[in-house]
């Protein structure tokens, strides 16, 4: 079962449009809430005058920071799974507005309409101060980030090592260059949601749209002082992540706030507009200064990043360690900076520091390559790294890189490339061919199972994570059914429910190996309990035998040598007086094999784009993205998640950015209309290379996650080919047609 | 000091009288009450209890919403309900034969394609896809499917998939 | 959304009676553009007309050998038409060029020409407009001027130096675009009565009214378009250039029809969209292309004519080098080709 191309098993649901996302669970006697978001950047609220909207007819209450009920005092009670260092935002906590956008009151009516037109008759006066939220404007007062928990594993820079500057200065071959990078937002398809079902005793349901329901429980019972068995919170299904629920976001806090005032149910969704209204891809800038010897070997390797964050949290990403990693260089100055703005704090976004930080790089490794007079590719054969200097010199536990450099520069056809910028063109178009390496974490955390024969003889495994579209309830389903030897159809995964055994949020691409790990143990060691109450059964023909004798395979426990001397599984569980066979299991980490090894997941992409010589359009004709990320669990879900990574690197590339009106602070592209993420029509011929990877140290699936590694090579391939097509060093993302004009 | 001019003229309109509406959805007629300001999208949604058609941006953006209005896709979301009283109405929870319970190939096909991730836009991208076979407009080229299957965004990135089972379907018709 | 009456006139005189009763009313038809606006907040109708069952759903031949689009007929319908499709190619593929086939399938013809500017700050009500101030609804002023303006006009735009009475504006449209270069004449019907306005009359410049998007008087009601005999079905293009493949709406759009007598120009139309508060044509500088055959140096003076005092404010300066450079590539490739679009 593990490895096979198998269908999604929650494909039928999704198709049909049976799978329930956080919005949709229609609850009897259901409220509904819409949201305030402030008009302004900073300031103070003077006025706020609810008596309109109270006099419609079905408006419950409208909260806002005077009349809100009261909550946790502590600021720690807000912290959750991923809040980085600081203070974390509280919503409607008094008059002070920190971000434009930020949620200020929320109109509570029995019917979604009436709601949303009581927002609109909410009366608000403000003290406006000052705002700064433009990155470009405050370089010179970055600053060192305050380091935290959420650093684990996202680790700042090692200390410089040798003289870059030096060895910079005394190269034959250098380039130098600063590359931009604007906002971004997640806008998962699936809007911001929760729904929250007041039961008896005021016992809360909380249907919420989150990559972790365990982190939701625990945020909500923080915030609101309730017991974890007053709390449960339930996401079968999630529209899109891509990071934007590693944290409980504004409206679970408000829906909450307001069952519990009301005692009613109450559904708060965002608007698309709102889905702006919190976390969000940082503005980056980062200046690199590369130098090579006369034989192409890297000499000198200075890469600094200075990236945005709120006033209230130091939000970090990894955006300069990937260069250490790639190029082991002997004189390398790392650097990671930050600068407070009045903004909300940056969060997590797919490939969050590597589509940014790997994007620069691989395009001055492309354009030092080029001043040295070298294949970009050969260039990064020959400066290959074999250990991790940011780590210590560790070598990889495993890394087939350059099986990914050979088959996927085979398959693109590389060595057709005329090298020389300009040289390749069909009538008004000019074609690019790039390149560029990508590489991502392949983390593992601890995570909980539960494993259950039932007495029909099914399999019904579950754990507390999350399936955002990366496959999870197909990948464990696989998984344990390969272990206890069942037929797909006979084993069922559950996910998303904080009444199952704890699993982390997911994130960091290590859903895979982390609950992948948990399913494993939990189902081997049903499998143990399943094989000890059938050595016992009256008469069974596996008394003598031990558990090395015997292997599981349709459905019954065989012994190797004569697999036809078997019990069956249903046999077992009858046996058990009528009662279901269970197991739990912890996986964790095994530390002592991990810690002298880096771990990650690489690839490499090769792209060709076509740019209209007059327009300036780009257009990516053809990729062929080569991945190693040791086992593939399925290569039919891994490869949508490479392709969809691809996805996502066109429109890093090529399109998608948020723009702000720095003298106000606001978001001037908030909807999808005008934030461009790729329609259809933007994506051809996209191809997946999986190259042959064993690990036996990352985890004990061998596996590596592969929601971000496909992402991160691409728009730095992109930017390489527009570079090859036109001859212009676009070094700003994204690169719009109005660059290459 | 500064009064946020509000996007309200003076005092605030009177609610909206309900009125009895039928839409006949999936075949079967359907009766509901709803003030004209409930769109299409939030009939379906809230009223109907037809999640199955999805709300993605509410404003005509992402194709999320897609439905079939007498064989023709549109955006459910910039459509009053009570325009289309005389309509008939198709979503996702009606594509299957209604008898059988066997999927439409286009279902089938999404399936077999991994035509999908997450799943949000998927009920809008078969509608689509169903609304687009109908039209009779594309031959089976890629490169016109995906001009015509554009205006349903895929924030997960399937287009590839959802083109190979849009082919695949069209395949078997011939 | 506010709370609105919805009603459903048997008749036009009904609905130019209940449209001219109060400045709050609306018709609505696709309700594509209407419905979104209405959920921002930036139109606040207190009453929709719904005319979805007026007569005007047809498209009709004109006896002088012209068609009649009514006002009705979805933009899909009207683009797939045979008749459109063989006499007026340039207008079916302009309308395909824009929105998507779910919008197409909804949005009508008449509701196109009503179709309100996509300006980020015109669409925020907290933001100064003056396009909105006038309905009461927002700060004055011109927040784009000055602004995040990498979609607005470069041609006959209203500014200040400090944008207190600007407008920078542009009509989206596609469909109008190829409508205005094919002379095209939108037939309403109002209190006073019937009449035609020519499509180049129909939008205006913000001038000192930016609130005005078109010279319709309260209360008229467009019922058809009228498209002219001659279709330029030989020599069209539509160049749309945007910033995705699809599902955008133009930074720069071009319709050309060109009439030939082999290498020679004997008529020609060109009209810009994405530049303007209105489509942009003039016919000076499509005279400056009859009688001459085509070459990037023939059209340069053309392009030059009609982007004359075209100027940018800042993120849209590029707009001007583009549609110069758009211009020639449409007229070049409508002598060349028997007509496409890119």
């Amino acid at each position: 079962m593990i490895g096979k191309p198998i269908s999604r098993v929650d494909g039928p649901e999704k198709v049909t449009g049976q799978a329930k996302y956080a919005a949709e669970f229609n609850v009897p006697d259901l409220t509904y809430g819409v949201v305030v978001s402030s008009t302004i950047t900073k300031g103070t609220i003077t006025r706020i005058d609810t008596s309109k909207a109270l006099a419609l007819d079905g408006v419950l209450e409208v909260f806002t920071h005077k009349n809100r009920p009261k909550t946790a005092w502590f600021d720690m009670s807000y912290k959750d799974q991923d809040s980085p260092p600081g203070s974390p935002f509280r919503p409607l906590h008094n008059d002070q507005v920190k971000y434009n956008g930020q949620p200020i009151a929320l109109v509570v009516a029995e019917t979604f309409e009436v709601a949303r037109y009581a927002a609109t008759l909410v009366e608000i006066d403000y003290d406006p101060e000052p705002c700064e939220t433009d990155l470009l404007k405050h370089l010179h007062e970055a600053r060192d980030p305050k380091s935290g928990v959420a650093n684990l594993f996202k680790p700042l820079p090692p200390k410089p090592r040798g003289d870059s500057a030096a060895a910079y200065a005394n190269a034959p071959v250098s380039m130098s260059a600063r590359y931009i990078h604007g906002m971004q937002h997640h806008n998962p398809m699936e809007m911001f949601a929760t729904t929250v079902e007041y039961g008896r005793n005021g016992h809360l349901t909380i249907y919420d749209k989150t990559q972790g329901a365990t982190n939701s429980q625990l945020y909500v019972t923080q915030a609101f002082n309730l017991s974890f068995d007053q709390v449960r919170v339930i996401s079968p299904y999630v529209g899109g992540g891509f990071g934007s629920g590693l944290r409980p976001q504004y409206q679970l806090f408000l829906a909450v706030m307001a069952a519990r005032a009301l005692e009613r149910s109450v559904r708060v969704s965002l608007t698309r507009q709102q889905m702006w209204s919190f976390g969000h891809r940082p503005a980056t800038v980062q200046n690199i200064r590369l130098a090579a010897n006369a034989d192409g070997t890297l000499a000198a390797v200075e890469h600094e990043a200075i990236a945005e964050t709120s006033q209230f949290e130091d939000y970090t990403e990894t955006v300069v360690n990937w260069t250490g990693k790639l190029y082991d260089c002997a004189n390398s100055t790392l650097s990671y900076k930050v600068k407070s703005l009045d903004m909300y704090s940056p969060l997590d976004m797919r490939a969050p520091g590597g589509v940014t930080g790997v994007h620069a790089i691989e395009c001055a490794i492309d354009e030092l390559a080029y001043n040295a007079g070298i294949d970009p590719l050969d260039f990064r054969f020959k400066n290959y790294s074999e250990k991790d200097w940011t780590e210590k010199d560790k070598p990889f536990s495993s890394k087939e890189l350059r099986a990914c450099f050979t088959q996927g520069a085979e398959r693109f056809g590389w060595s057709n490339r005329t090298p020389e910028p300009r040289s390749m063109r069909r009538g008004h178009t000019l074609i690019g061919w790039g390149m560029a390496t990508g590489i991502w974490d392949a983390n593992q955390v601890p995570a909980r199972a539960e494993a259950v024969l039932t007495v029909n003889g099914k399999l019904r495994v579950s754990s507390a994570t999350a399936d955002i579209g990366t496959g999870t309830y197909t990948i464990m389903t696989q998984i344990a059914a390969e272990l206890l030897g069942m037929p797909l159809e006979n084993v069922i995964f559950r996910l998303g429910d904080t009444d199952m055994p704890l699993a982390p949020i997911q994130g960091g691409s290590w859903t895979a190996a982390t609950v992948g790990s948990a399913v494993k143990v939990t189902c081997e060691a049903l499998a143990k309990k399943l094989f000890k109450l059938a050595r016992k059964m009256p008469g069974s023909p596996l008394a003598s035998a031990d558990f090395t004798d015997v292997f599981f395979a349709n459905s019954h426990i065989r012994l190797r040598r004569d697999p036809s001397v078997a019990v069956p599984l249903q046999a077992i569980v009858d046996q058990n007086g009528g009662r279901a066979i269970s197991e739990t299991g912890t996986s964790l980490p095994n530390m002592l094999k991990q810690k002298d090894y880096s771990r990650s997941a690489h690839a490499a992409a090769f792209v060709e784009v076509e740019v209209d010589e007059d327009f300036g359009t780009v257009v990516v004709t053809r990729a062929v993205s080569a991945v190693a990320a040791g086992r593939i669990l399925n290569p039919k879900t891994a490869r949508s998640q490479i392709i969809g990574g691809m996805v996502w690197g066109i429109s890093s590339a090529l399109q998608e950015e948020s723009v702000m009106d720095h003298r106000y602070g606001r978001y001037m592209n908030q909807n999808l209309a005008e934030y461009h993420i790729p329609v259809c029509a933007d994506v051809r011929d996209l191809d997946v290379i999986f190259v042959e990877e064993v690990d036996d140290i990352v985890n004990p699936l061998g596996v590596k996650g592969v929601g971000e590694v496909g992402l991160v090579a691409m728009p730095a391939a992109i930017a390489n080919a527009v570079f090859h097509a036109t001859g212009k060093r676009i070094h700003d993302l994204p690169i719009q047609l109005d660059r290459l004009l | 000091m500064l009064t946020e001019t509000l996007p309200v003229a003076n005092a605030p309109d009177a609610l909206p009288a309900t009125r009895p509406i039928e839409l006949t959805i999936n075949g079967k007629k359907r009766q509901f009450r709803l003030a004209p300001w409930t769109t299409l999208l939030d009939a379906l949604r809230e009223y109907a209890n037809l999640t199955g058609t999805k709300k993605g941006c509410d404003h005509g953006q992402c194709g999320a919403c897609t439905v079939l209005i007498d064989g023709k896709r549109v955006n459910a979301c910039l459509t009053l309900a009570v325009m289309h009283e005389d309509h008939t109405i198709t979503t996702i929870e009606g594509l299957a034969d209604s008898a059988t319970g066997q999927f439409h190939p286009l279902q089938q096909a999404f399936i077999d394609h991994d035509a999908f991730q997450c799943g949000y836009c998927t009920p809008g991208q078969i509608c689509s896809a169903v609304g687009m076979l109908n039209e009779g407009k594309v031959e089976n080229k890629a490169d016109q499917i995906r001009e015509l299957m554009s205006g349903n965004l895929c924030r997960c990135g399937a287009y590839p998939h959802i083109v190979d089972a849009i082919q695949e379907v069209m395949n078997k018709d011939r | 959304m506010n709370p609105f009456a919805y009603s459903r006139p048997a008749s036009l005189a009904d609905t130019v009676n209940e449209l001219a009763g109060s400045s709050r009313s609306r018709i609505i038809a696709g309700g594509t553009n209407l419905i979104d606006l209405m959920k921002e907040n930036v139109e606040r109708p207190a009453q929709l007309i719904d005319i979805n069952r007026l007569p005007f759903s047809t498209i009709d031949e004109l006896p002088d050998g012209g068609l009649r689009l009514g006002a009705l007929v979805t933009n899909a319908d009207t683009a797939y038409h045979p008749l459109v499709e063989q006499r007026y190619p340039l207008l079916s593929q302009t309308i395909l060029a824009g929105a998507s086939p779910q919008l197409r399938n909804m949005a009508t013809n008449g509701g196109n020409l009503f179709q309100r500017t996509r300006c980020y700050y015109f669409y925020d009500t907290s933001m100064p407009c003056n396009k909105r101030a006038a309905t009461n609804n927002g700060p004055g002023g011109c927040a784009a001027y000055g602004g995040y303006n990498r979609i607005h006009a470069i041609l006959g735009t209203t500014d200040d130096t400090n944008g207190q009475s600007s407008c920078v504006a542009t009509y989206p449209s596609d469909m109008a675009v190829a409508l205005t270069a094919l002379d095209a004449v939108v037939q309403v019907t109002g209190p006073n009565g019937d009449r035609s306005i020519p499509m180049a009359d129909f939008h205006r410049l913000p001038g000192a009214e930016p609130w005005r998007d078109n010279t319709t008087q309260p209360g008229e009601v467009v019922t058809a378009i009228d498209l002219p005999t001659r279709g330029f079905p030989d020599h069209y293009t539509y160049i749309k250039v945007r910033d995705r493949s699809s599902y955008a709406f133009a930074l720069v759009s071009v319709a050309v029809g060109l009439e030939m007598d082999g290498d020679v120009v004997r008529d020609a139309r060109i009209a810009l969209g994405g530049v303007a508060h209105k489509p942009w044509r003039k016919s000076e500088a499509e005279q400056l292309l009859i009688g001459k055959t085509l070459s990037p140096e023939t059209i340069r003076p053309v392009a030059d004519a009609l982007l004359a005092g075209a100027r940018g404010y800042g993120h849209n300066d590029f707009k001007i080098e583009l549609a110069h450079r758009a211009i020639i590539r449409a007229v070049l490739k409508s002598g060349l080709d028997n007509g496409a679009v890119e």
